[in-house]
């Protein structure tokens, strides 16, 4: 291991990568910051320069965008008022009243070191986590990996907004882009209408950029008179930090702070649920812990710390799941997924072990960007400030031609940029009826894992009960059949008895499987779980079947 | 009968589309080999994507409110999306006109032509524009030829200057 450790350090700390590391850091800072240009939509261009570089390299540039956008986008949010990004949008609540009470700098100072320590605690666990979790998935039979796709398929699509019926078609559209041309299994041409140029499929990071990027910048110079304005309005000003202070703030706060970051943690975990969602429920859950939860939202330094920790941490269980089951967190990690596939590495169980120089080399990267991130906010402040006076159809037009360049790069041919074209008038096409595009992305992203797991079950065995009868794959199904029902929970709480028995019907569906696992741990969780549900159910019982008054839940979300 | 919904239009289109697809899918050849043919998959998930649809068709039929297909009818669309249209428009001329032009070239005068028809058209930001296109692409192309050795689509135009 500490071969391996050392090996990921040379890697790292090689001085080309910390250069660039270091630009993508102020990159990233510098995206997250604008309005309406996403931290994905920073990692996606940052993609075409890491194709020529070693799969380290590339990878912690990567990263050091990823860590630098999820804080950038308090500088916005706390200076105008407008976060920069929906994983900044609780930092704002209090961010930004702070902010006009005098305090800016000590406000962001918060922010930062908010995200330093939510970031730290988040990489902590992920170097703690992503090998046991990847243990876990060695006990995956393939069964067990098509029930755990379509798991993530549905809570993505759940989780995705309103209309959960769009975003599972939007899945469903995923899976079936990622079918055309020849299949993986049996190397045969298939919906490709005759089209020779269809017949080895699309690439997988043009649709990528085409149904995210592209479709974003035409989103945002969509109105004629937004889009020749500077991208912020009104005076915006460079303020000195006071890190000292901050610092003293933030760990009064420890308790806020490593509760925060957890909830970042396991939503990062999550398949699709982003720091869009976490900075959100972090903020929900630090005020209703709070002796004075009437000051949130006036300028309560408890407020920054929750958004801000989590928002980082979520990056750190977002990693844990796509290096141990190779199933992207997020459409970030789905982006950096497709660039492990072009350098020939393919996250699964085994990726931590087959490749620990790479994979020790990511938990390197993600510690070390969150300290450049600390030493380059100043310097991106003052940038920030000049980025805000260009309007935004210079960007999308210079984007939208790098975009072009940047995918041709991919493999040196001119019909990547066609595809890129055409997923581009599909995604925008989609935004504008509104489906979600994160469903479509994973969907693109895990169509073939689907079908490989699914066709080996299938030679291995043509009893299709093995889904159902499996613990883990019983247990993706029920988690998945309840993230499908999870919407309208969330729409109908405290209206409807029927929501009363959700969390405890939930907690006693998922035990069965849990009890059918081997070990000892495991039966107790479910054991524990069984209880729990009881418990609850006869806390309702002896309630009266009483509904609680309706809560304000968050139901994001635009992707991060 | 009143005005048929947009997300029924939406709903319509994917089910033909499922069509489309689904007669493809019987075309596929079959190798005789392994245990699941190339043309299961695809089967399987427009399957379950016409099953989505109905559901969204029957919901679209079941609003009460009429949300037609373009706002305004076909001036307020153009109106509305006019920006996304002239991106695409330029872009697929740029995408047209790569073998001639090469990146470089095709390049600068996307970026020119999206600028001034997206943004203001006074002489001086047209020059702002030209001078915007040329230095930005030139340095996009500098950086992926010299930095990167990615050889960019160099076009006829530009092999025979």
């Amino acid at each position: 291991m500490l071969e391996n450790l050392l090996a990921a350090f040379a890697a790292v700390f090689d001085i080309t990568t910390l250069g660039f590391m270091l630009v993508g850091v102020t990159a990233g800072l510098i995206a997250g910051a604008i309005p309406g240009f996403t931290i994905t939509m920073a990692v996606v261009l940052t993609l075409p320069f890491t194709f020529g570089m070693p799969a380290e390299q590339g990878l912690a540039v990567m990263l050091a965008v990823f860590v630098g956008g999820l804080s950038g986008g308090l500088m916005s949010g706390m200076l105008t008022g407008i976060p920069g990004t929906p994983s900044s949008v609780a930092t704002t609540f209090d961010g930004f009243p702070m902010a006009r009470k005098g305090r800016p700098g000590l406000a962001l100072g918060i922010g930062v070191w908010s995200s330093f320590f939510g970031g730290l605690i988040s990489a902590v666990l992920l170097v703690a986590l992503a090998p046991q979790l990847a243990r876990l998935g060695l006990e995956f039979g393939p069964w067990d990996y098509f029930a755990l796709v379509m798991f993530a398929l549905t809570i993505t699509a759940s989780l995705a907004g309103d209309n959960m019926l769009k975003g599972l078609i939007a899945g469903a559209l995923g899976l079936l882009a990622a079918t055309i041309g020849e299949d993986d299994i049996n190397g045969v041409a298939r919906l490709n209408f005759g089209l020779d140029s269809l017949k080895q499929g699309f690439a997988f990071l043009p649709v990528l950029i085409g149904l995210f990027a592209f479709s974003q910048l035409l989103s945002d110079v969509e109105d004629p008179n937004r889009a020749k304005k500077a991208l912020m309005t009104g005076a915006t000003k460079a303020v000195k930090v006071e890190h000292r202070r901050a610092i003293g703030e933030v760990f009064t706060r420890w308790r806020n702070l490593v509760q925060s970051a957890l909830i970042g943690l396991f939503t990062g975990i999550l398949p699709g649920a982003g720091g869009s969602i976490s900075n959100i429920l972090a903020y929900d859950q630090a005020k209703k812990t709070s002796k004075t939860p009437e000051k949130f939202g006036t300028g309560v330094p408890d407020g920054i710390v929750a958004s801000e920790a989590a928002n980082n941490a979520t990056a750190g269980g977002a990693l844990i799941m796509m290096m141990a089951l190779g199933i992207p967190g997020d459409i970030v990690t789905a982006i950096m997924l497709g660039a492990l596939l072009i350098h020939d590495v393919v996250p699964s169980p085994s990726f931590i072990g087959d490749e620990p120089v790479l994979a020790y080399g990511i938990f390197v990267a993600f510690f070390l960007a969150h300290f450049m991130m600390i030493g380059m906010q100043a310097f991106c402040l003052r940038i920030f400030v000049l980025v805000t006076k260009v309007p935004m159809y210079t960007l999308a037009a210079v984007i939208l031609a790098y975009c072009a360049i940047g995918v041709f790069a991919l493999h040196n041919i001119v019909f990547d940029i066609w595809t890129l074209f055409w997923f581009g008038v599909i995604g925008y096409t989609m935004r504008v009826l509104g489906f979600p595009l994160a469903p479509m992305i994973l969907g693109v992203v895990l169509g073939n894992i689907a079908e490989v797991n699914l066709s080996r079950a299938l030679a291995i065995s043509s009893d299709v009960t093995l889904f159902f009868t499996r613990p883990w794959s019983l247990f993706f199904v029920t988690i998945a059949l309840f993230s499908a029902v999870f919407p309208w929970y969330q729409k109908h709480r405290g209206q409807q008895r029927w929501t009363l028995v959700f969390i405890p019907v939930l907690c006693m569906a998922v035990s069965p499987p849990l009890f059918m696992m081997e070990g000892i741990t495991r039966p107790v969780i479910g054991g524990l779980l069984l209880v729990l549900g009881g418990y609850l159910l006869w806390r309702r019982w002896q309630g009266g079947w009483k509904l609680d008054a309706p809560i304000e839940h968050p139901t994001p979300v635009k992707e991060t | 009968m009143g005005r048929l919904n947009r997300d029924t239009y939406v709903a319509l289109f994917l089910l033909i589309a499922c069509g489309v697809f689904f007669w493809a899918t019987l075309q596929v050849e079959d190798m005789g080999y392994g245990t699941m043919g190339s043309e299961v998959w695809p089967q399987l998930i427009l399957a379950v994507l016409f099953a989505l649809t109905l559901g969204y068709l029957f919901q679209s039929l079941r609003k009460q409110q009429e949300q037609p297909l373009f706002e305004g009818g076909v001036k307020g669309f153009l109106g509305r999306y006019r920006n996304a249209l002239w991106c695409y428009a330029l872009f697929f001329l740029f995408l047209v006109t790569l073998p001639w032009l090469g990146m470089l070239l095709g390049g600068i005068l996307f970026v020119f032509m999206a600028l001034t028809v997206l943004g203001e058209r006074t002489p001086r930001a047209v020059g702002i524009h030209a001078l915007i296109a040329v230095g930005s692409i030139t340095a996009m192309w500098a950086i992926f030829t010299f930095g990167l050795r990615v050889i960019l689509p160099q076009g006829e135009v530009f092999s025979v200057l």
